[in-house]
């Protein structure tokens, strides 16, 4: 049954949804519509597109392989200072992008310790690659996937799993025959999560990887750039972005609501 | 006795009050001591990159007229532009290019022609003592030296493109960064080893990079034009007239000079 909503909050609660919904359809009205194919479909736009969705893909798969062990690690065990850990994994959702960019800048650039070592022993180049926009991007997305996988693990509870150690499953086999099926729902919606926030990055990528077509050029960087000379061709894209922002917020919703 | 022992009082405190408010009009730039001359705020719209010369100017120009203060508002020269095209406060315009300026003009913001009083030109910014040797764009355009530039969309990499057609050298960036100092801070980090950027930018790093300077920084359509114009309807018309005077002048010269503009 649902509660009924006092009155008040409706007000407010209008204001708040307008707030966000209606410069997202200024931007609607403000698209060059007799151009717009033309403007979404040329080679520049096609590149960034291409782009931002084969590294928000593989941003994705890096925070799944690598934040999904570490939302199981916060969520089963008690190692101390696992609450310094967790912090520590939300930063980025607090730090400005451009802040993560310029550390990132520092470790991996040629003249950081681990860049420069990359650099002098195998000749490899971090920034300017598309390697460096994912790590950007991994950067700025693994919380939201961290987050929401812990989440659903701590709403799952521990029963499933106890009842399974209790009938002589190993710890492996428990993780993948119980836990992974009980979570699945919040593992995929983090994940979706995660790839949103990968496609919106700009601050940490420009800042860290560059911005060449083709290379390291997303569509954010793109829009960016592109507002500066081609303000129609930048609203264009905007509306592409909001659409795929749109599309992958409902896939992760209707997930939930499994 | 009583009448005048309170007129006394009355002078006593209209003194009290009016040395109140010098001190209060005396913190303000000292303009309680120079009452003749009306408090007055000139605001000038400026390129970023003239902050440094315009800054200096700025102190200048108060110094040599009393009661007059000078607000800058600086920014990239497109949003300057627009500002004073939507009509933004602003009773001088100084862009960082003629078609930035050429929107204004247009739009029937600046009062007669703006005059173009300084230029910028394209240096290759590399790291001190220029461990790569490089001497030229053909020497930048070399396999294995990672260059920078700004994306041919905005001005310094419309530059950039221009020099290199004159010189017949086709760069392949690493990166076409989204403004000029994006290009001069790959370089500053070790990240690239050549960028183009603007003289007046090198200078602004005090030797944390070096320019190298190379023929085709003079191309057509490789030096940037820096226009100043009066905002039509300002309010302070005769004191903009007075800024641009000034900034044309050879006190304007030697600032700008010393930042790096060659000063027409």
């Amino acid at each position: 049954m649902r509660t009924t909503v006092p009155r008040f909050l409706w007000a407010p609660a209008a204001l708040a949804w307008l707030l966000v919904a209606i410069p997202v359809a200024g931007l609607v009205v403000r698209v060059d519509w007799p151009n717009f194919l033309g403007l979404v479909t040329s080679p520049s736009a096609l590149a960034a597109l291409w782009l931002s969705l084969k590294t928000g893909l593989a941003t994705m798969v890096l925070c799944l392989v690598l934040g999904g062990p570490l939302a199981v690690v916060l969520a089963r065990s008690s190692l101390p200072g696992l609450a310094f850990v967790r912090s520590v994994v939300l930063l980025p959702l607090v730090l400005p992008p451009v802040v993560g960019g310029l550390t990132l800048l520092f470790l991996f650039g040629r003249t950081g310790p681990v860049g420069g070592w990359l650099d002098r022993e195998f000749g490899v180049t971090v920034p300017f690659s598309t390697t460096a926009v994912v790590l950007a991007q991994t950067f700025v997305a693994m919380p939201f996937l961290v987050v929401s996988l812990e989440g659903a693990l701590r709403t799952a509870g521990q029963r499933y799993e106890a009842v399974a150690a209790t009938l002589g499953a190993s710890p492996f086999t428990t993780l993948w025959r119980v836990t992974v099926p009980v979570v699945l729902p919040g593992l995929l919606s983090g994940s979706v999560l995660a790839f949103a926030r990968a496609l919106g990055e700009f601050g940490a990528t420009i800042t860290f990887a560059g911005s060449l077509e083709g290379t390291t050029r997303t569509l954010p960087l793109l829009i960016y750039l592109q507002s500066q000379d081609d303000l129609d061709g930048a609203v264009a894209m905007s509306l592409v972005l909001v659409v795929v922002a749109i599309g992958v917020i409902v896939v992760s919703r209707t997930r939930d609501l499994r | 006795m009583s009448t005048r022992f309170r007129s006394a009082l009355m002078a006593g405190a209209a003194a009290v009050l009016g040395l109140a408010l010098t001190a209060c009009g005396g913190s303000d730039s000292g303009s309680g001591q120079q009452a003749q001359a009306p408090a007055r705020t000139l605001t000038v719209s400026a390129a970023a990159s003239l902050t440094g010369a315009y800054q200096q100017l700025g102190n200048e120009f108060q110094a040599a007229n009393p009661g007059t203060t000078v607000k800058f508002n600086f920014g990239g020269s497109d949003a300057l532009a627009q500002q004073v095209v939507q009509g933004a406060p602003a009773d001088v315009l100084a862009t960082a290019s003629s078609k930035t300026m050429q929107t204004a003009v247009q739009a029937g913001k600046i009062q007669g022609e703006p005059v173009v009083y300084a230029t910028n030109s394209l240096q290759i910014a590399v790291a001190p003592n220029n461990p790569k040797q490089i001497t030229d764009l053909a020497a930048m355009a070399r396999p294995g030296v990672i260059s920078v530039v700004c994306a041919p969309a905005v001005p310094c990499g419309a530059a950039a493109e221009a020099a290199e057609k004159a010189a017949g050298v086709t760069l392949t960036p690493a990166s076409e960064e989204q403004d000029v100092k994006g290009v001069l801070n790959r370089v500053q980090t070790g990240n690239a080893d050549a960028g183009l950027v603007y003289v007046t930018d090198v200078k602004s790093t005090q030797g944390k990079v070096t320019g190298v300077d190379f023929p085709q920084a003079s191309a057509q359509g490789a030096v940037q034009s820096y226009p100043i114009g009066v905002v039509t309807g300002s309010q302070n018309a005769d004191l903009a007239q007075n800024w641009i005077n000034f900034v044309r002048g050879p006190q304007g010269a030697a600032a700008l000079q010393q930042a790096g503009f060659v000063t027409k």
